[in-house]
């Protein structure tokens, strides 16, 4: 499977990441490579295989509905670029 | 028990320009988890706290968090599937799926689209006029909420608080089963009423702790049946997901002019083009959402940080064992054991506390249909008057009951009972003592109504002749003899003794 110049742009804009228009023949090259190095896979036979959710027979682990967790305003908005009256704030979003 | 059973009601149909329309529509409904703390973290779910204070760092999306879920979310999904009568699946997952939005911190929400932890069931949405439709509820499947972006504090900036941010919901899905908006808000109605009952969401619209997308479509009639009997989707019109409503009043609204739009799209020679829509209730009409559909590459795959979702069919069982007992369950009761008309047990269970209400009135008065009317009429609209909630009436079961008593046993007219019933409502005490303390005690005593019939016959010589001539003035001399005795002769003798007094 090879990704096309357009198709390397839109993936960039869904993910948020700044690509040059300079950069997206490499990074469309790059993508299809890596696809093509997986697709290898794609010659195993698993035919009435379920596939595997986890290497070890683990059971998801649970918590009881208990809070135990919160009350931590200042140490959530510490790494906030501005944060005012204990809300993020961020660039206007115009729905 | 009885099983209620009902015809359907008749699809909406509005008149276009050039010919009618038929509606077709499907909802999703997100109700909040009635849990302690949130799906994937110990951070509490409570509403109205401080700004960003019901934040784990899971779900702020900080890098190397992993989520754990709550147990007691699991549970309520069952208990809601259950109470839908639905397919418990015992393997469910989780997916993510991915966009970015300030309010969403992980990139992603985790939700079950390939593999819901409830499947199919459905719900009788009685619409009041002796007409039900079954809705088939398609899935439910858990996921996280978002967070909430507030954009009117400042021009240029928009404040997010993540308290809602990995707050458990249930995303209720139907079949296109709804044909027309009084259904569409008769079902939402239900399934809130269904789930109050079972205490897994509180039901509360207002703060959006249940909230609807509904997908609307228009048809010309005869197509519906069409796309029933061959299940092919092709038979329908195109549909518009109007997003994130919030109130009864809205979903109807909105589904009317929705539906109204795209009629007069189709007349006018156009098509519709499938998109997600926002209703504002301010001007009465949907707007296209464009921003959202360039968005809309969720890039669905399986959360690596979560196993499959495994549930014993042991445990499933035992919260069934435990369910309460659920409304349609409770009206078919009301109506077969206190035999009940299907509108004073619709009302009595469309509210638990009145239902419960009720059943303290019977254990204490024995009279279903008497106490049905008394707490539907009297006490329901006296509680209206002053905009109480019948969990604050003033007047408890036992007393409205010891009032039922009275009435039965023959203590107290029924006018009487009213003026008892206010002094309870006002003043309090047990209505048998106010009774015997305020003489307000019916006399049946035919002795002593005898007297009060013979003096006003003595006293009004002339009305008797009249009487006499045409016996339908008898009832003057009833009145005259009720006044007399305050209120608190039996009626019932006092016509008997005035017509065998004036020879009648």
């Amino acid at each position: 499977m090879s990704i096309d110049i357009d198709t390397a742009r839109k993936v960039a804009k869904l993910a948020r990441i700044a690509v040059p228009e300079s950069d997206l023949p490499k990074l469309a090259d790059n993508l299809s490579g890596i696809l093509n190095f997986m697709e290898q896979l794609n010659e195993v036979d698993v035919e009435g295989v379920e596939p595997m959710t986890s290497v070890t027979p683990m059971r998801l682990k649970r918590r009881a509905d208990v809070v135990t967790d919160g009350d931590q305003q200042a140490k959530v908005l510490s790494n906030a670029p501005d944060a005012r009256e204990g809300f993020f704030a961020v660039p206007k979003v115009v729905e | 028990m009885l099983d209620l059973t009902y015809p359907a009601p008749k699809p909406k149909v509005i008149a276009g320009a050039k010919h009618d329309w038929e509606l077709v529509i499907g909802l999703e409904v997100h109700a909040q988890v009635a849990t302690k703390a949130k799906l994937f973290s110990g951070a509490s779910t409570r509403f109205g706290a401080e700004p960003n204070s019901n934040v784990a760092f899971v779900d702020a999306g900080m890098p190397g968090m992993l989520p754990v879920i709550n147990e007691g979310c699991v549970a309520q999904a069952v208990r809601t599937g259950l109470g839908l009568k639905a397919q418990i699946h015992l393997t469910s997952a989780f997916d993510r799926k991915n966009y970015f939005y300030p309010d969403l911190p992980q990139g992603y929400q985790i939700s079950q689209l390939y593999h819901p932890i409830v499947g199919e069931g459905e719900v009788l949405v009685e619409m009041g006029d002796g007409t039900a439709r079954v809705v088939r509820i398609e899935r439910i499947h858990l996921e996280q909420d978002a967070g909430k972006s507030i954009h009117d504090m400042d021009p240029h900036m928009s404040f997010v608080d993540l308290n809602r941010t990995g707050v458990a919901l249930m995303e209720i899905v139907s079949r296109p089963d709804i044909r027309g908006p009084e259904e569409a808000a008769a079902y939402v109605a239900k399934l809130r009423l269904i789930m109050l009952y079972l205490g897994t969401c509180d039901g509360n619209m207002q703060n959006g702790n249940l909230r609807a997308d509904v997908n609307v479509s228009v048809c010309r009639p005869g197509a519906y049946e069409r796309y029933q009997e061959t299940g092919d989707f092709s038979h329908l019109g195109t549909r518009c997901e109007i997003k994130n409503m919030n109130s009864l009043r809205f979903i109807q609204a909105a589904i009317e002019h929705e539906a109204r739009r795209q009629i007069a799209i189709l007349e006018d020679g156009g098509s519709v083009v499938q998109e997600t829509r926002l209703y504002d209730p301010d001007k009465g009409e949907t707007r296209s959402m464009r921003s959202k559909e360039e968005a809309h590459d969720y890039r669905y795959f399986p959360d690596p940080d979560l196993l499959p979702l495994e549930i014993e069919q042991a445990w499933v069982d035992d919260i069934a064992a435990h369910l309460p007992e659920l409304p349609d369950a409770k009206k078919a009761r009301f109506l077969g054991d206190y035999g009940l008309s299907d509108y004073d047990a619709s009302v009595l269970t469309a509210d638990l506390d009145a239902a419960h209400y009720f059943e303290a009135v019977v254990a204490e008065a024995g009279d279903g249909k008497l106490a049905a009317n008394w707490v539907i009429n009297e006490l329901f609209g006296r509680l209206k008057k002053e905009d109480h909630a019948i969990a604050d009436s003033p007047v408890s079961p036992a007393q409205l009951g010891g009032i039922i008593r009275l009435i039965k046993a023959g203590d107290i007219s029924g006018k009487i009972a009213k003026d008892l019933f206010e002094i309870v409502y006002t003043e309090g005490g047990d209505p048998a003592r106010i009774v015997e303390a305020r003489g307000l005690k019916q006399v049946t005593d035919t002795g002593a109504i005898e007297a009060a019939v013979d003096e006003i016959i003595a006293a009004n010589p002339a009305q008797v002749e009249k009487a006499k001539a045409n016996p339908k003035l008898a009832g003057w001399f009833v009145g005259q003899v009720m006044k007399a005795t305050g209120g608190k002769a039996n009626p019932a003798v006092v016509n008997q003794l005035v017509s065998a007094k004036l020879g009648l």
